[in-house]
């Protein structure tokens, strides 16, 4: 083994710091080759062959590809494409990609672990050989670049050892690099680019579309259309100096010449306009910022421009229509500070989905892509394949955006399926919300028991045996992965009972550091989209041996307690246990066994007491402050072969959902309080924050309109004034009132108890002290943690390292807070894509109510679908009223909470963003209001149509009329 | 706690050694003429002197009956880290040093040989680059065996750390020898003395909480690090005398 040789460094931390660090370098690396007859390989590990096929006419025989940094970073989409193989990665470039994108170097590190492609990393830098140490002056790329041309000519040299010359693989070094290029050619290594490689490549269709248009972005100085960025040395000083400030870039979604970017030192966001405020930034990405004198300012336009329809070339347009419409307004209040983009620190580029623009000129090359996100602009990519992808929902990679042309470039990655299509539009909404949703591989299928898996007899006897308990579980109807089931019988003691609540003891087969482990805390949760659930654990356990069903024996981890009759918890005891449920019920047939008198089975008495306690624990919860929030929940009823939607209905409540409800709650506190108590460092807990008083503003305002003061001072205050909030015959009013409310809320995050002081621990909504998730190990990787932290502190399982690591849980935390708020979206987004389908061929009249109001549009809500969306208001015939949010034309006010009646359909002129149309029916406006067809009955059905398209050309009028106004005054 | 990223994917540490490799390890003795036993020793970039004076008449206040008082001093010269030290021994830390350095050479010196007498034992750090204690109780070893002072066996020190599964290595794995960058990383550190001809312990100090699941691995490793120390401190020790003599024998010839 050899040793030795030391660098330099120096590094700045305040001072200038000289650090010296080891470097050792070694003669035990391999090369990897199968070719070469002088490394001690064993068998298993060559991993390039020794005479590699080729597959590029440029050279037509045998040879190894060694790779540049920026290919890799760049054309990480060819890569992954199963074309090229043997390929040498070197540890060079490896350090470098991972310092300056770890998704990519993520990437190539799967490239590289699987064995078909044949990828090798040689640790360049360690081995005696190749090192090469910086030259005084010498920048530390041009360093790099020096030490991938002398790997790659080692490999040259060191294949051709103990071969017979000719019969060994070549060397070539594929590089973007001209300087490098030459440089190589100068020393005799073999150097190609990665265009002119990929452009030869026989017999795979399609890699051509991935290559990465990379074009550095400040270099195409000719035709500019945008000025160019500062570098970040430039940044980096003006950050530091005050003139420029850093923030993340957050594209409008109504309007694409706009956007907002958070900065610190500003109380409002920064406002930036036009393509040359945006300057080519992209929603997302960390940008520099340059902020304007006070006089500049302008105020945030509230007009909605989409960009057009055709490939109007690589031009600026449309600026001025922008910006003249917004004039500085007298308002002081309305402008806000306004900057422009000078610099990107950091591009936040992710893969997007959507759809190609149909071209022009068929068989053209060059084409444009919609993406679905409305606020990330069009790309410009290339691909022979157009025909076949028109149809077709695609994924595409931004790759750069140079000065001279309008949009940026970026490559084709893959197709979806076809545009309407369930499961395309369905993956769509998974990639989108960043869902991972592949299917579970073979490592992680591995770690399941057999399929006729049965409790062993020792695991019995390791548990508390109650299968001759009668415990039965109550779930919607449909459900599955039935993960909690309930019990509850008197004790010898008059008046107390036992009560218990048993979880599913998923545990027990997602042992941790499993690859089934590390899978399901990398999907955090379960994701339910209305035709399709997204599995955390494979299906054999989350239907079938975790699934608590009914007449099955199960493992389960208890929770009972010892209650009276006044629902006081006099004990409360954690076990694992065995249960056999005597009957897994919907709400609908628990609530009828509770009601039928006749039944007296002890079933039926069972769900008695709990429904009798569940009452009471209730009623003490919300005593103490709880808040009962709304929203609107909506069901789809699925044809059962086509999976389309066929009716929605919003879902109903019932008694026992809440007595479930109750229980679930009481057994999270109490393991809560436990883990709290053991774990005061490493306890995963859930807390909710008070909202700040800021976000209550506009619904006191429209309460107060319609004659209601709430006190949202403590949420104990909150839910006795919400509770009083009743309007006598309009009982949809105070559900409204919720839905509002739970709108001005914070979201609930899980933490680790290590990392906040006890008092930030408090659930707000539940107005309890401390919370935790433990009743759904199934479908939530949080309350898998929660039960091995609770096993650990009953001393029914060990604890292992990571469940006690502090970083780790904090690590843990971010990724379910992460995943579980995307869960969320990704299932609201479901909704949104079925309700669409449902209304493809209908049109409804309904009932509805006003949500918020508008400057130019009015929020409502249809309370029968749970259907939310914009109604819009020409603002000629409508006045905006900013004090006291109302809309009114002539003798119509319409305000918060006031109920209409509008007409449904589905508008899908934009295949991309197809929406609902809200039009108003009720209360009538003349020249607005839609008139049902039975009051007009002799207009023919032409005038309807006629009618929307003038509506529709008012609106764009209105628009247009507001920018020609501030035209005219300008001038 | 175990780091993140300190190993690669190929299962190399960041200054290119592999987990079960120690530093270079380089000494030589008798540096120093007027001490009784002196030793010079470097790991890797971690350099320290050692100085032993003694046994010799003890002063009054630490007399003791029972056998040898063992005084030890731990300095750290005020150029040794990247940024320069104020005080170069008495702080808080030294003073620590200074403690667990006694109790390590205590373990290994036949104590009760010299009753009434003191061994002083000085060690300076040059150059600290992690595992500064390690390289001082190896340093001293060799000095106090420089000095003809009987010992059980020779005391060894090894630090040893945990690195997590990180992208593309198989697992968490135990690292021998840890230096200042692994140190710095957040890591634990596990600081074993060892007496490993006769598998004694004499010190053991850990720098963060670790999981119980981890701790023999842990300490196998750190323990296997001593053992291969012991190697280097033996021949090095067998050399010096190889030299040594000779030099002596052309002196009274």
């Amino acid at each position: 083994m050899w040793t030795t040789k030391t660098f330099l460094t120096k590094t700045k931390r305040g001072n200038i710091l000289k650090i010296v660090r080891e470097h050792y370098l070694r003669d035990d690396l391999l090369c990897g080759s199968a070719a070469c007859n002088v490394c001690p390989h064993k068998d298993d590990e060559y991993v390039l062959d020794p005479k590699p096929e080729s597959i590029c006419a440029l050279f037509d025989y045998p040879h190894y590809l060694v790779l540049d940094t920026n290919v890799v970073l760049h054309q990480i989409d060819v890569l992954e494409e199963d074309a090229l193989t043997n390929v040498i990665i070197l540890q060079t470039v490896l350090e470098e990609v991972k310092h300056q994108n770890t998704a990519i170097f993520q990437r190539i590190l799967d490239v590289i672990g699987n064995k078909k492609r044949k990828f090798y990393s040689f640790v360049n830098e360690h081995h005696k050989d190749t090192y090469v140490e910086r030259n005084p002056g010498e920048k530390q790329n041009d360093r790099n670049d020096r030490a991938i041309r002398k790997a790659a000519s080692w490999y040259e040299t060191h294949l051709s050892i103990n071969n017979v010359k000719g019969q060994h693989p070549k060397i070539v070094l594929i590089t973007d690099d001209e300087k490098n290029r030459k440089m190589a050619q100068e020393e005799g290594i073999t150097c190609c680019s990665v265009k002119d490689y990929v452009e030869n490549v026989n017999g795979f269709v399609g890699l051509v579309d991935k290559l990465s248009k990379n074009v550095i972005p400040e270099s195409c100085s000719k035709d500019a259309l945008y000025p160019a960025h500062l570098t970040p040395a430039e940044i980096h000083s003006g950050i530091r100096n005050g003139k420029l400030h850093q923030g993340t870039f957050h594209a409008s979604r109504d309007n694409f010449l706009e956007g907002t970017a958070t900065v610190n030192g500003y109380e409002k966001s920064i406002l930036l306009q036009g393509h040359i405020g945006i300057n080519r930034a992209v929603d997302g990405d960390l940008v520099a910022i340059e902020v304007f004198p006070e006089e500049e300012w302008r105020k945030p336009s509230d007009i909605v421009l989409e960009d057009k329809a055709d490939d109007p070339g690589d031009l600026l347009e449309e600026e001025s229509v922008l910006l003249n419409a917004v004039k500085p307004a007298d308002n002081k209040n309305e402008i806000t500070p306004t900057g422009k983009v000078v610099g990107i620190i950091r591009r936040k580029w992710r893969q997007y989905c959507g759809i190609l623009l149909p071209s022009k000129f068929p068989g053209a090359t060059r084409h444009l892509f919609t993406p679905a996100e409305k606020r990330i602009p069009r790309v410009r990519i290339e691909t022979r394949q157009s025909d076949m992808l028109a149809s077709q929902r695609i994924l595409v990679a931004l790759d750069s955006w140079p000065r001279n042309s309008r949009y940026p470039l970026g490559h084709f990655v893959r197709a979806l399926g076809p545009i309407g299509d369930k499961d395309a539009e369905n993956e769509v909404i998974l990639l989108e919300h960043d869902v991972p949703h592949a299917r579970f591989s073979e490592a992680v299928l591995a770690c399941l028991p057999p399929n006729d898996w049965t409790i062993p007899p020792e695991e019995i006897k390791k548990r508390v045996d109650l299968r001759s308990i009668c415990i039965c579980s109550v779930d919607p109807p449909g459900c599955t992965d039935i993960d909690d089931a309930l019990h509850a019988r008197p004790t010898a003691t008059a008046g107390v009972y036992e009560v218990g609540v048993h979880i599913a003891d998923v545990t027990h087969f997602v042992r941790p550091a499993t690859a089934l482990d590390k899978e399901a805390a990398s999907r955090s949760t379960t994701v339910y989209l209305v035709d399709k659930r997204i599995d955390m654990v494979p299906d054999l356990l989350s239907s079938n041996l975790c699934s608590l069903r009914g007449g099955e024996e199960r493992l389960a981890f208890s929770c009972v307690w010892e209650i009276d009759e006044n629902a006081n918890i006099l004990s409360t005891k954690f076990h694992k246990s065995v249960i056999k449920s005597a009957a897994a019920m919907t709400y609908e047939e628990a609530q009828i066994a509770i009601d039928d008198s006749s039944r007296n089975d002890e079933i039926a008495r069972s769900l008695r007491t709990l429904n009798k306690l569940a009452k009471k624990l209730k009623k003490k919860r919300l005593d103490n402050g709880a808040l009962l929030l709304a929203s609107p929940e909506i069901r789809f009823q699925v044809d059962s072969e086509t999976h389309e939607p066929l009716e929605v209905q919003a879902k109903k409540i019932m008694d026992t959902n809440s007595m479930v409800e109750e229980f679930m709650l009481l057994a999270n506190v109490s393991v809560a309080q436990r883990l709290a108590e053991d774990f005061p460092q490493c306890a995963l807990l859930r807390r909710h924050p008070s909202p700040p008083p800021a976000n209550f503003e506009h619904f006191l305002l429209a309460a107060r309109q319609q004659g209601f003061e709430i006190d949202v001072s403590t949420n104990k205050s909150f839910s006795k004034s919400l509770d009083e909030a009743v309007i006598p015959g309009r009982p949809y009013f105070n559900i409204l009132l919720r839905i509002m409310a739970t709108r001005c809320m914070m979201q609930a995050v899980y933490f680790s108890s290590g990392n906040h002081t006890q008092e930030e621990y408090y659930h707000y909504g539940l107005a309890c002290p401390i919370y935790t998730h433990f009743t759904s190990p199934i479908r939530r990787y949080a309350d898998v943690l929660v039960h091995r932290l609770l096993a650990a502190s009953i001393g029914a399982d060990v604890t292992h390292a990571e469940l006690l690591d502090v970083r780790y849980a904090a690590a843990l935390c971010d990724n379910l807070n992460y995943r579980h708020r995307q869960a969320q979206y990704a299932g609201r987004a479901s909704v949104a894509l079925n309700t669409h389908i449902l209304f493809k061929y209908r049109v409804e009249i309904e009932s509805a109510v006003v949500l918020a109001v508008k400057r130019n549009a009015l929020q409502v809500l249809i309370p029968k679908y749970g259907l939310e969306g914009p109604l819009y208001l020409p603002s000629d015939m409508f006045t905006y009223n900013e004090e006291n949010h109302m809309q009114i034309c002539g003798d119509v006010t319409l305000k918060t909470f006031d109920e209409l009646t509008v007409r449904l359909s589905l508008d899908s002129t934009n295949l991309q963003h197809r929406k609902l149309v809200f039009q108003l029916v009720k209360p009538f406006v003349p020249g607005f209001s839609y008139v049902p067809e039975e009051q007009k009955e002799k207009k023919p059905e032409q005038m309807e149509v006629d009618k929307e398209q003038e509506n529709l050309k008012k609106r764009k009028d209105t628009a247009q009329s507001k920018g020609s106004k501030k035209k005219s005054k300008k001038k | 706690m175990p780091a993140t990223d300190l190993l690669s994917s190929q299962g190399l540490r960041l200054d290119g050694r592999r987990p079960n490799e120690l530093r270079r390890i380089r000494c030589r003795l008798g540096v120093f003429t007027q001490p009784d036993g002196s030793a010079y020793l470097e790991q890797g970039n971690t350099k320290v002197l050692a100085a032993v004076y003694g046994p010799h008449q003890a002063s009054k206040s630490k007399l003791s009956t029972e056998g040898v008082v063992v005084n030890c001093q731990y300095s750290m010269a005020t150029f040794s880290t990247g940024e320069r030290k104020n005080r170069p021994r008495g702080d808080r830390k030294s003073q620590e040093m200074s403690m667990h350095l006694r109790q390590a050479l205590t373990a290994a010196i036949k104590t009760e040989l010299y009753p009434r007498s003191q061994i002083d034992i000085y060690v300076e750090v040059l150059q600290a680059d992690g595992g500064a204690y390690c390289a001082c109780v190896n340093a001293a070893t060799l000095a106090l065996t420089e000095a003809g002072v009987p010992l059980r066996a020779y005391v060894c020190a090894s630090s040893a750390s945990m690195a997590a599964a990180g992208a593309g290595s198989a697992g968490p794995e135990p690292l021998l020898d840890v230096g200042h960058v692994e140190e710095a990383a957040g890591g634990v550190v596990l600081t074993v003395a060892a007496l490993p001809t006769t598998g004694h312990i004499a010190l053991l100090e850990m720098s963060h909480r670790l999981h119980m699941d981890y701790f023999d691995i842990v300490l196998s490793r750190a323990m296997q690090g001593c053992r291969d120390i012991e190697v280097i401190l033996d021949r090095a020790v067998r050399d010096h005398l190889a030299e040594g003599w000779t030099k002596q024998d052309v002196m009274t010839i």
